[in-house]
């Protein structure tokens, strides 16, 4: 099993939604965040292009964050989800440094937290990440890679994909379609 | 080191290919007590259904509670046809209407204290008590046609109930002079119906949809929005005209920077282009519609090379979209927009909308405009409403006669005292509305507000209007009461219901108690017979086969359709609800008042050299101003900053982030400073801010001197001749950037 989310930049409007909705449903302090939206603009008036993307842990296959935890919270767990164990986690920071993509935060409580794919609240009783769930466009697919009929594994043969920041080697599992 | 995201990273662009990167580092310390892993299932989680009271689109969805019992988030009703268990930004983190820590808290009472206003806390017996002693003096004087009231969203039906008893008619809302009106009077006039809310636009089956100065994606009308999605992965395309690379401009086939205020040119041009190709449905034209004939006479000198040099839109690319609007029909919508009250002659604009769409087929087919339906449902039975002597079109006589609902700017001008007035209200009850950011020139509206024997402002939240109010009566959120049933028309006939999540914090009362309890301190218990709101919904529900019982377990409820189907069939022999039975594309009704029956093109004005057209949208996360202290929505954007393209930027040596003030063509200048954003999403002929900041009432904690309030710039309006709306596009702002302190550091 490999989970896995693929991101329509060409339907996403930038709402923030998945983030209104990610707070509401994992009790992220206010103030804080596990997803957020970047907004890229290209060009000069009127010949312009924008691309919108809603941002979180791109639950890597070769995480940096993994292995350079010194405690072994942070880990992976099923479907290569990364997860931490906040009573393992000693709020180092060595994780939150070693991420490309800063999907990390310092949670108030003293642990450092991010984006879960709602694994234990959601994804393993049966529902979608509550992004996925609440997005009023429908730009956010999820599901298992290694179901060849899950929604994500369908949107990615059909359409073009790209991942962020490939170069830096830690094969993410978060895909924007352009 | 590279930078890190520590706090939530906002929406924004610094500049051609940049990202948005983060805020300052958070403190952060080892905990004592660690949290476990919050999930919302260990036990079965209570759920109550509401809708949704953060906008007007009013999804239905239910309310979750925590593991405390304290409300934790808000999800969607799977069976809304406005949702379809999907909420937007707002509606999730409407919870934070609830939380708010600001919100009014008890009623109370203007009193002097040594020569100086201000507010006493009262408990309600006296708040209700004092409200109808002056109300009784004042109606004893000027009759209770005197008494208006303002109001948007669900508390209107119950003020509204009690005004009528009362006897008085003057029920108003912005939501139509300063909103669509002119778009319901533009397709009403041609069509013989309006467009509702939510709006009857086929999107998700269209092939083309036409935007012109509607940003669907960030006015964040959940269903339309939702549709655009379905819209784009069918394929159809969409062609956005805007002077503003918004988002949806972003994902369209052909955006046309337009030269802002000459859509009206722009139009003209596709309907000649559309007429002198043979374009158009011509079968449906010969069986529907009045005034063919003159129509085409009427455009033949529109040439796309006479829009170029209005519009700065080359004629080919006009030509190209009236093909693909054409190729299209009829599944093509020329979308009506929602706020359309721009430049005085609005209702021309949206006549030449509707006009368009008629030439296309579109209107009452698949892909264009359906037939809504709505759910019958019973009013509880009440004796009938005295009839006023007088009726609020009064206030605004001989003028506005093909409005369909109250003029509210009519009002509030008949509430100044002038020596030919004798139409003039006494007493204003405002709920749910905050007249200074809704109603254009401020200095009016106040002008009323001094003139007023009585204001009674009944409100969640301590907006401006409240510092103007004889009685403030805090209503708690639409989380904590009933309300009556949501029944707006849609594909399939539905209601939805609105059960109280949670107590009324603090001393606050849902707005059917406020109304029933003032009733009958008037002697009008008689119109409100019912016991409470579960008696008057269960009494509704049960004359359409349903039980308050049964609406709590579904919260929405479906019914068949009675009556057309939802698109005209082929060949189908149609009366329209027009003078001539037929689509006008020649207007009796506006021949008949005096007005073009046919739209014609007017030059608006142009700025001065050094100043910008100001122009104001909606951002996806916040509604109007009443959504700008949420704590969870500030979280998201708590302020607006202003769109400023890098050529003006260099002119004026703005650097991006710097903050300005802002000067308009008549010298009023903003009470607060607003950050510059430079980018080249923006025409340099114009700059661009989210409407509903810059609050200045300090109690608003989170919202106080956050951004400009651009109502407050908006001191030349436009008034539209043929409904009365108030057009506040015609204004024009220039920086300061010399002032003493910043937005933040302000003090009103």
């Amino acid at each position: 099993m490999r989970y896995a989310m693929a991101v329509d930049t060409k339907k996403c409007v930038g709402c923030s939604d998945c983030v209104v909705a990610c707070q509401t449903e994992n009790k992220v302090p206010i103030g804080y965040c596990r997803d957020w939206i970047v907004e890229v603009t290209d060009g000069t008036y009127p010949q312009l292009e924008i691309e919108i993307r809603s941002e979180r842990c791109n639950h890597c296959d070769n995480s940096p964050c993994v292995r350079c935890c010194p405690t072994g919270a942070s880990h992976y767990a099923d479907g290569g989800v990364v997860l931490v164990t906040h009573e393992a986690c000693i709020g180092c920071g060595a994780c939150i440094a070693s991420c490309p993509y800063d999907a990390r935060y310092p949670h108030p409580d003293g642990y450092v937290d991010k984006c879960t794919f709602c694994l234990e609240n959601r994804v393993q009783k049966g529902l979608n990440p509550a992004c996925v769930s609440v997005c009023p466009t429908k730009c956010l697919y999820f599901g298992d890679l290694d179901d060849p009929n899950s929604p994500v594994s369908l949107v990615l043969k059909k359409r073009k994909w790209k991942t962020l920041i490939p170069e830096a080697g830690t094969d993410p599992q978060l895909y924007f379609l352009v | 080191m590279k930078t890190t995201r520590r706090q939530f990273i906002k929406v924004s662009t610094m500049g051609a290919g940049s990202l948005a990167v983060g805020a300052s580092i958070g403190k952060w310390t080892r905990a004592s007590g660690l949290l476990g892993e919050l999930t919302a299932g260990t036990s079965t989680p209570t759920r109550t259904p509401t809708y949704c009271e953060v906008c007007f689109w009013q999804c239905a969805g239910w309310v979750y509670k925590d593991e405390k019992g304290e409300i934790q988030k808000i999800v969607g009703n799977d069976d809304d046809p406005h949702c379809n268990g999907r909420f937007c930004p707002r509606g999730t983190g409407g919870v934070g209407q609830y939380t708010d820590g600001d919100r009014l808290k008890t009623p109370m009472i203007r009193t002097k204290v040594d020569g100086v206003d201000s507010f006493r806390e009262v408990d309600w017996d006296e708040a209700l008590d004092y409200i109808a002693s002056k109300l009784k003096d004042i109606s004893s004087r000027y009759g209770p046609e005197c008494v208006a009231l303002f109001t948007h969203g669900s508390g209107g039906a119950h003020f509204g109930h009690m005004l009528k008893a009362f006897g008085s008619q003057a029920v108003t809302a912005p939501s139509f002079a300063q909103c669509r009106g002119p778009r319901e009077v533009g397709f009403l006039t041609t069509f013989g119906d309006i467009i509702y809310s939510p709006e009857r636009t086929d999107i998700r089956d269209t092939r083309c949809l036409v935007l012109i100065g509607s940003h669907l994606g960030e006015n964040m009308h959940n269903g339309q929005v939702q549709e655009m999605s379905d819209a784009i992965d069918k394929g159809a395309s969409i062609i956005t005209v805007d002077p503003r690379f918004s988002t949806v401009a972003g994902k369209s086939k052909f955006w046309l920077p337009i030269k802002p205020g000459t859509d009206m040119a722009l139009l003209l041009a596709w309907m000649n282009v559309l007429i002198e190709n043979g374009w158009y449905d011509k079968d449906y034209i010969t069986r529907y519609a009045h005034g063919f004939d003159q129509l085409k006479e009427h455009v033949k000198k529109y040439t796309p090379e006479w829009a170029f040099g209005i519009t700065t839109l080359a004629p080919d690319l006009i030509r190209k979209t009236a093909k693909e609007m054409f190729n299209a029909s009829p599944a093509v919508i020329i979308h009506p927009g929602r706020h359309v009250t721009w430049y005085g002659d609005d209702t021309q604009r949206l006549r030449a909308v509707a006009i368009l769409n008629a030439l296309l087929g579109s209107w009452g087919r698949r892909g264009g405009f359906y037939q809504p339906e709505k759910a019958k449902v019973p009013d509880f039975p009440v004796p009938p409403f005295p009839t006023p002597k007088h009726q609020p079109t009064e206030a605004y006589k001989g003028k506005y006669n093909l409005a369909n609902e109250v003029v509210s700017n009519g009002i509030c001008d008949a509430t100044i005292p002038t020596p030919d007035q004798n139409c003039s209200y006494k007493v204003w009850f405002v709920n749910g509305t905050n007249l200074l950011a809704a109603l254009p020139d401020q200095e009016q509206t106040i002008k009323a507000l001094e003139a007023l024997e009585l204001l009674v402002v009944i409100d969640t939240m301590p907006v401006e209007i409240t510092g103007y109010a004889d009685v403030i009566l805090p209503e708690c959120t639409y989380l904590e009461r009933y309300d009556m049933l949501r029944k707006s028309g849609h594909r399939e006939p539905n209601i939805a219901i609105r059960v109280p999540a949670a107590q009324p914090k603090y001393n606050t009362k849902p707005a059917d108690w406020i109304a029933k309890n003032l009733a009958e301190k008037l002697g009008l218990g008689a119109w409100f017979p019912w016991k409470n709101m579960e008696e008057l919904l269960d009494w509704q529900l049960n004359q359409v086969g349903s039980s308050l019982e049964e609406m709590k377990r579904i919260g929405v409820k479906k019914f068949p359709r009675q009556h057309d189907d939802l698109y005209f069939a082929p060949g189908e022999d149609i009366a329209f609800n027009t003078n001539t039975g037929k689509i006008e594309l020649y207007s009796t009704d506006m021949e008949a008042e005096g007005f073009d029956p046919l739209p014609v093109y007017t030059a608006h004005e142009e700025p001065a050299e050094g100043f910008y057209r100001l122009i104001y949208g909606r951002a996806p996360m916040h509604t109007f101003s009443r959504t700008a202290n949420n704590p969870n929505l500030t979280d998201l954007m708590d302020e607006n900053t202003l769109w400023v393209n890098p050529k003006v930027a260099k002119l004026w040596d703005l650097k991006a982030g710097q903050y300005v003030k802002l000067k308009n063509q008549d010298g009023k200048v903003s009470t607060f400073s607003i950050k510059v954003r430079v980018t080249e999403r923006i025409r340099w002929d114009s700059v661009y801010m989210v409407h509903g900041f810059g609050h200045n009432n300090k109690k608003l904690s989170r919202a106080h001197g956050r951004g400009i309030n651009d109502t407050e710039l908006v001191t030349n309006v436009k008034i539209d001749p043929v409904m009365g709306g108030t057009g506040m596009r015609g204004n024009f702002v220039t920086f300061i950037t010399d002032f003493e302190t910043t937005g933040k550091e302000a003090e009103s």
